[in-house]
């Protein structure tokens, strides 16, 4: 599990000090970052600076259009920002790459493949066809769809493909996920199954996770720490650390800490909404 | 250009469908092997028809007895395949031509909004164009009468194949494409591994329509200059009276178009991956 090709990411992890412990974490830094998404238009995001440690969770929570997705389009190197910069790993993000792999919201598989060949995809666009055969079948496992894997994408249950669409952005075994709300189209079940998936697989991993989501309870439930945002322009308001001993729903702890996550993101909101 | 604008519409048996139960593939077979006896049977009424009546004695060998048994002796004798081998090679040609210009320029037209507003007129205005009203050009342009037949069909298979292309690439979800550059996938991998299979039933049945219109402009195309294929054989059969012949052919004109059409749809049940919806 622990081993990987001697790409760059592994170098670089390496000489900024991550030891072959944490080959799998990449840390993320956000600087002074803005987007506009015409030239001179509004900007969805003013000025963001965060920072993401390797191997964290970080949860990114604020209301519907204050630059969530943007964000974090702008770190998978899916849109070139306005202003500032990101860092991975010290090295300025300048492109997409399956070091930093996203997920979106809808799984968008790809409808004329089965579900192992949807996994391989990563694998196959950087020339890694030959770890196919070993890979797939354990990734598929661990999402448990093993028995799937020769059905066609289509014929899978919605929280089924959000965990093909999982498998598929770990196949390429990368140092960073971005998760874009992938859970919210499903019943809170299955949800929750996911979201215990998601931490237990990046934390046997060593991942370095960054989820955007609606949900504070969500966050409180995967995230080691949760970044307010606010709109208009977009922006991080506040930053805070999240109590491990409270990530068991249903338990007075998670109920006091989201509680407590709620206010922060209540009153930040109200007091800009208000200015 | 709107899609309405596209003049492409799937006939109802190439749409995608689930993989057929037995029940429906026999039904589908049976319904077809009824329709062809009752054309078959129209034929004898014609047949019979023109037997009764003197005046119509110039028909006669057109009718199924004569015309099925000069198709037998010309299936048997090789003559129909001599009479389609050049046939089939021209249209092969012109029609491959056609998809390797049709698919490339319309998966530009359809991924590029600058391309579609300025290619969309000319393109409609010259696909409105009769193909054989190009021919005494061709005949001109072209040294050998071969070239001129093949360029008529590509002429006129080009259209079919393009918009189907383009009206492919436009139904192609950009959500796949933002998949497959996240995962790393270069330009060439987009091409090859998003937008060809996405498109490959749109294409396929793009292909089809040129066909149907390749088969059509093949006949009269061959009634010029050459001395080969079956639209030179219809010709060489009336001028030499010998009706039996010409029924014969056009027989063979009909069953190779029902054989091409079938492997055409065969090809695009295989490449459609669209399933019905269940959730
Ligand atoms: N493609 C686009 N073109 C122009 N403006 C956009 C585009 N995408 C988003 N925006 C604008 O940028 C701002 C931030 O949008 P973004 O999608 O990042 O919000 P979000 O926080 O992800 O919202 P949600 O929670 O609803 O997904 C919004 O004001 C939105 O209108
Ligand atoms: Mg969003």
């Amino acid at each position: 599990m622990r081993h990987r090709d001697s790409t760059a990411a592994a170098a670089s992890a390496h000489r900024h000090g991550a030891g072959p412990q944490s080959g799998h974490s990449a840390h993320v830094r956000v600087s002074d970052l803005s987007h506009a998404y015409r030239r001179g238009g509004p900007l969805a995001l003013g000025g963001v600076d965060l920072e993401v440690r390797p191997g964290e969770i970080a949860a990114l929570v604020g209301r519907s259009g204050c630059g969530k997705s943007t964000l974090l389009h702008l770190i998978a190197g899916l849109a070139t920002p306005t202003a500032g910069a990101v860092h991975i790993n010290g090295a300025r993000v300048t492109g997409p790459s399956p070091r930093w792999v996203m997920m979106f919201q809808a799984p968008s598989l790809f409808p004329w493949m089965t579900v192992a060949q949807n996994a391989a995809l990563g694998l196959r666009f950087t020339r890694r066809a030959h770890l196919v055969a070993e890979r797939i079948p354990r990734l598929l496992r661990l999402v448990d769809l093993a028995a799937l894997a020769d059905r066609n994408a289509q014929e899978l249950s919605g929280g089924q493909q959000q965990r093909v669409a999982l498998a598929r952005s770990l196949a390429t075994e990368p140092d960073l996920l971005l998760l874009d709300e992938p859970f919210s189209a499903l019943d809170a079940f299955t949800r929750r199954a996911l979201q215990a998936d998601v931490r237990r697989i990046a934390g046997e991993l060593g991942l370095t996770v960054i989820l955007v989501t609606h949900d504070v309870g969500e966050a409180v439930a995967m995230a080691d720490r949760a970044f307010v945002m606010a709109a208009d322009p977009g922006r991080v308001v506040c930053e805070t650390a999240l109590a491990p001993a409270s990530r068991e729903p249903g338990t007075p702890a998670f109920e006091a800490e989201r509680t407590r996550l709620a206010t922060l993101y209540e009153t930040h909101a109200a007091r800009r909404d208000a200015a | 250009m709107t899609d309405a604008a596209l003049p492409i519409t799937m006939t109802d048996d190439a749409q995608p469908r689930s993989p057929r139960r037995a029940p429906e593939a026999l039904r589908a077979v049976g319904g077809a092997l009824l329709g062809l006896g009752i054309l078959g049977a129209l034929w004898a009424f014609g047949g019979w028809i023109i037997q009764r009546d003197p005046s119509l004695f110039i028909f006669r060998d057109f009718a199924p007895g004569p015309t099925l048994s000069r198709f037998w002796t010309m299936v048997q004798s090789g003559e129909a395949w001599r009479m389609a081998g050049p046939s089939l090679n021209r249209v092969g040609s012109g029609l491959g031509l056609a998809i390797l210009i049709g698919v490339p320029v319309g998966i530009v037209m359809g991924r590029s909004r600058l391309f579609r507003d300025l290619a969309n007129a000319p393109f409609q205005f010259l696909r409105m164009i009769s193909p054989l009203s190009w021919m005494p050009i061709a005949v001109m342009a072209f040294s050998t009468w071969d070239g001129a037949i093949v360029f008529l069909i590509t002429v006129a298979t080009v259209w079919p194949v393009l918009f189907a292309t383009a009206a492919g690439v436009r139904r192609i979800d950009p959500a796949w494409l933002k998949v497959a550059r996240n995962l790393g996938a270069r330009p060439l991998h987009l091409l090859t591994s998003v937008i060809l299979p996405a498109i490959a039933q749109d294409v396929f049945t793009g292909i089809r329509l040129a066909l149907g219109v390749a088969w059509v402009v093949l006949v009269p195309a061959e009634y010029l200059g050459v001395t080969s294929g079956l639209g030179y054989a219809i010709n060489d059969a009336r001028d030499t009276l010998d009706y039996a012949r010409l029924g014969a052919t056009v027989l063979v004109i009909g069953v190779i178009g029902y054989a091409l059409d079938l492997l055409c749809l065969l090809a695009i049940r295989r490449l459609s991956w669209l399933r019905e919806e269940a959730r």
